[in-house]
């Protein structure tokens, strides 16, 4: 296999991967942080105000990991360097 | 299919360019200043008052409130600055409306403006509360080993913010413009809503986290409180 098909390749299968095993870990964090915020609202009606606002607030940054590797593999797929390099070394050519 | 509204170039001259982007934050910042200066030039204090000023009373005293529940005691000294950037992150992602409108935080360059707007703001007020040795020291709390690991925290939460607005407002962006390519008419409005209810969240983040960080640099430590007297019997 040339440069290009392995730089294709693997971009695309990592591009797969990243996003696929990156969601896994935030889906299972925020599921625990709805579930917990459910129960302390259950509790203590009064603080509605302050825990929805907590809870808004930390999915929003246990969120922000799986929009981590949500920009890795666009930027592998859209805006790879390595796979521009290399086709604009065989344009060149 | 592009990654960003960086790549559309509407004119260019030699050096300069001029990109989407550019144009429409622009275009945001004329339809925000012009409109509330037209809805601020008859402002009626009593109980007859338009929709329009009412609308806006109800946008700051929201966010004051909003202000004043993380924190920070006298909101209107950081009112300007939280709540421009609450209205503009939340009015570029209401545009998403108007069909060929990009919004402009779904580019790298913006999100990073304003996360470093964020990161220069924060020692400013805390210097500004609290003096530039108090707010210096804050930096060695809790022990002063602690002062790399705090001054790495401030880079990555600023990257943080950048990089979360980016990747929110740039996979709505994106999401749309692939289901447009697949199942051109009810699916991709659906995703629209869905960007909708996004982007305001992730507006009212941004300028929550700002009114946090804000309020962890300005919180004024208090002395140590005197041990209670016994009272003589």
């Amino acid at each position: 296999m040339d440069n290009m098909t392995i730089i294709a390749v693997a971009s695309i299968v990592i591009a797969g991967i990243t996003i696929s095993l990156g969601s896994i870990g935030p889906a299972l964090a925020e599921g625990r942080a709805v579930a917990t915020a459910l129960t302390s609202l259950a509790q203590q009606p009064d603080a509605s105000a302050t825990i929805t606002r907590t809870l808004f607030v930390g999915l929003a940054m246990i969120e922000s990991i799986a929009i981590y590797c949500f920009v890795v593999s666009m930027i592998l797929i859209f805006a790879n360097p390595f796979w521009n390099h290399v086709i604009a070394q065989t344009a060149g050519k | 299919m592009h990654l960003s509204p960086d790549q559309m170039i509407l004119w260019h001259h030699g050096f300069l360019k001029l990109n989407a982007t550019i144009a429409y934050t622009w275009a945001l910042m004329l339809v925000l200043v012009g409109g509330s200066r037209l809805i601020t030039r008859k402002l009626s204090t009593g109980l007859e008052r338009s929709r329009w000023q009412n609308l806006l009373e109800i946008l700051v005293t929201g966010i004051s409130k909003q202000i004043e529940e993380v924190g920070l005691s006298q909101p209107q000294k950081y009112l300007g600055f939280l709540g421009t950037l609450f209205l503009f992150v939340a009015t570029a992602s209401l545009c998403t409306v108007i069909p060929g409108y990009e919004p402009p935080t779904a580019s790298l360059s913006t999100t990073a403006a304003l996360a470093l707007c964020v990161f220069v703001a924060v020692p400013f007020f805390g210097i500004e509360e609290q003096g530039v040795r108090n707010y210096l020291k804050s930096y060695t709390k809790p022990t002063f080993i602690m002062v790399p690991f705090n001054i790495i925290s401030e880079l990555s939460r600023t990257l943080a913010l950048a990089v979360r607005l980016f990747g929110n407002m740039m996979s709505g962006a994106m999401i749309i413009g692939i289901l447009l390519t697949i199942t051109p008419f009810i699916f991709p409005i659906i995703m629209t809503v869905l960007g909708l209810l996004t982007g305001m969240v992730q507006a009212y983040i941004f300028s929550i986290l700002a009114a946090v960080y804000i309020a962890a640099a300005t919180r004024v430590r208090k002395p140590k409180a005197e041990p209670m007297q016994t009272i003589p019997a």
